[in-house]
């Protein structure tokens, strides 16, 4: 039997949840409905008149190439940052998995990038690859490669999304530590016996065992993707060139804050609301029920 | 099928920590070995090594008449079931059971008629699509054989299969194991700490205590013959009685003990414990009064008595007897048999 606290009183319960209530009230249910709000309203830049348009913004925007372009950058964008983010820790995650000596060491050291600020990291990066000064450009350059992500769309994309890798990298490696340390040393073994090498265990055995695994962190990643990455592109390429970075959560950013279009940011951003929402109930529906046998 | 022989296999992690200290055995064609053992006594250790799953520091062991120490598992042509059963979750019982035939690149057909042979044999037809947490712990247990069986090796390896079972299940899948050895004849290694499978599955067995082999031989070889004091000790419920007597140490079973008269009496035993177990009854005590008949030394050690259900027992003084003939002799400080 759950064995449940029962308040005689009729207010206490609801005075210990309130603060919980409260701030959920006032940093997230206000600020959403604010922009529900505004995301109906037409304002001119100087914020003196305002006026209600209805769904105008959320059409306007459908009809923007420039919007739907970002959407494109987005997918793209955030395919690549899950992609490669979980297929890179995972790789890592399998070898630390054998490491049987420093262990600890190898672990400690690769958990660290996630301890570093967004912003910080594209400003490393920007550096790095910087097209005048950058280690990374004067070496490209040594191999014959014109490395200029200022001018060059697809190399700015390429910049974000290092960046961005390198920095969930240490998430994913801990999940998938994990993941790979909970399955019982007697299943690859059992494998090993039954003929199988060590590449053949992997992708038969041990991959299918880490699928919630890498199902949940797959939806984390693309979420990190949609948004948490807003500081390395405004540390790096802010959008360029010609918005070849510019992706939704930026723009939201970049049109109502710079812009000063609040309408239409209100908007984009009441999209990218549902997004989440969207990926929120997949994770939730997927993980519950776990993805695996 | 193929013979199995253990030559002087040793087995050390680090210099200073040596866990086989040198084993040594021909197992026949076609024969049932038990590895017993208390647990961290290195039994598993050795199965594993057979298995090609732990190194072999020194030594040799070959299978057939290929010396296997430097063979990856799958080139060794055995098979294992292991204490946990090791089924792939997220595969069906016949894709767990087939797993190791496709990477082998058999026929389609062949794998097929090779599963459903062996769930024949096992019970398990019904079972084919199920994944294995649908299924019982016994269900997983055969599963696990079944695995094993499909791949018609030259070995099998039994580590602990049954010791996740219930008390039941286990009288009931020993026999299991019995018949389908009969059936197929396949050479087996079997490690248990349990001396009553030993005792029922072993053809020969082999009593390994910390990393060394005790003793080697038939079951009721071993038990009407322990070679040390920890096999005399080991096997039997309750262990056989040590009693120190003149300078040697006196060896008596407890079934071998039965009550007698003051005056015929060889042991004088101060019984505390009395345990009816229905058939018979086991009693507890210490020897008593060292001046007495029969008090030629031993006071104060433990015996125990395998009684028949009709004496009467009581706590306090019971005079013992025994037959000379079943009476066994060890060295105090070596602890091995001493003949004659």
């Amino acid at each position: 039997m759950e064995k449940r606290v029962v308040f005689r009183s009729a207010w206490l319960p609801y005075a210990l949840v309130a603060p919980q209530i409260a701030i959920t009230v006032v940093f997230f249910f206000w600020p959403a409905a604010q922009a529900v709000w505004y995301s109906f309203q037409l304002q001119d830049a100087f914020g003196l008149k305002t006026q209600f348009v209805g769904l105008q913004n959320f059409a306007a925007l459908f009809k923007d190439g420039n919007y739907l372009d970002s959407f494109r950058v987005t997918a793209v964008f955030s395919a690549l940052v899950a992609f490669i983010g979980i297929a890179i820790s995972l790789l890592l995650a399998a070898m630390a998995d054998r490491v049987l000596r420093g262990a600890l060491a190898y672990k400690t050291l690769l958990v660290w990038p996630y301890a570093v600020a967004p912003a910080v990291a594209g400003v490393l990066w920007a550096f790095l690859f910087a097209p005048s000064i950058g280690i990374v450009t004067y070496v490209l350059k040594g191999f014959g490669v014109d490395w200029n992500w200022i001018l060059d769309g697809d190399q700015a994309m390429l910049l974000i999304v290092i960046a961005s890798v390198w920095k969930q990298i240490s998430y994913n490696f801990l999940f998938f530590l994990a993941g790979l340390q909970s399955i019982p040393r007697s299943l690859i073994e059992a494998a090993a016996i039954d003929g199988a090498g060590p590449t053949r265990r992997f992708w038969t055995v041990v991959f299918p065992l880490l699928s919630p695994t890498t199902f949940f962190l797959l939806v984390v990643n693309v979420v990190y993707a949609f948004f948490d990455t807003f500081g390395v592109i405004d540390a790096t390429t802010q959008g360029g060139p010609a918005q070849a970075t510019q992706i939704l959560v930026y723009k939201v950013y970049h049109d109502g804050v710079k812009a000063a279009d609040l309408g239409s940011s209100s908007a984009q951003s009441v999209i990218l609301m549902f997004i989440v929402i969207a990926l929120t109930v997949v994770q939730f529906r997927f993980i519950e029920r776990k993805v695996q046998y | 099928m193929a013979a199995v022989s253990l030559r002087n296999v040793r087995k050390s992690y680090t210099s200073d920590l040596q866990v086989i200290h040198g084993v040594s055995m021909d197992i026949a064609d076609g024969e049932f070995i038990v590895i017993l053992g208390p647990s961290g006594c290195g039994k598993s250790t050795l199965l594993r090594m057979v298995a090609g799953l732990e190194t072999i520091t020194a030594g040799e062991i070959t299978i057939g008449d290929r010396v296997v120490n430097n063979l990856e598992p799958k080139d060794r042509d055995i098979a294992m079931v292991f204490q946990n059963y090791a089924l792939y979750p997220h595969m069906s019982v016949y894709d767990n059971m087939s797993y190791g035939l496709r990477i082998r690149g058999l026929s389609k057909e062949d794998i097929s008629q090779r599963v459903k042979k062996a769930a024949d044999i096992l019970e398990l037809s019904k079972f084919l699509d199920r994944k294995p947490r649908a299924l019982s712990g016994g269900q997983r247990q055969r599963v696990a054989m079944g695995r094993a069986i499909v791949r018609e090796p030259q070995v099998f390896l039994f580590d602990e299969p049954l010791s996740n079972l219930d008390a039941k299940l286990r009288v009931q899948m020993r026999g299991e194991l019995q018949a389908l050895h009969r059936r197929l004849g396949t050479t087996s290694l079997f490690v248990t700490h349990d001396q009553v499978e030993a005792m029922t599955l072993a053809q020969r067995m082999i009593v390994m205590n910390a990393g060394r082999a005790e003793q080697i031989g038939a079951p009721l070889e071993v038990y009407a013959k322990p070679a040390t004091t920890f096999v005399a000790g080991f096997i039997g419920s309750p262990p056989m009685n040590l009693i120190p007597r003149d300078g040697k140490l006196l060896g008596i079973r407890p079934e071998h003990l039965e009550p007698c008269g003051e005056a015929e009496a060889m042991l004088s035993v101060q019984v505390d414990l009395i345990e009816p177990l229905g058939a018979d009854t086991l009693v507890y005590g210490h020897i008593g009064d060292p001046g007495g008949n029969g008090g030629n030394g031993g006071a104060g050690a433990r015996v125990a008595a395998r009684l028949h259900a009709s004496v009467d027992a009581r706590t306090g003084r019971l005079p013992l007897r025994y037959d000379t003939g079943n009476v066994h002799w060890f060295d105090p400080a070596s602890g091995k048999r001493i003949e004659g």
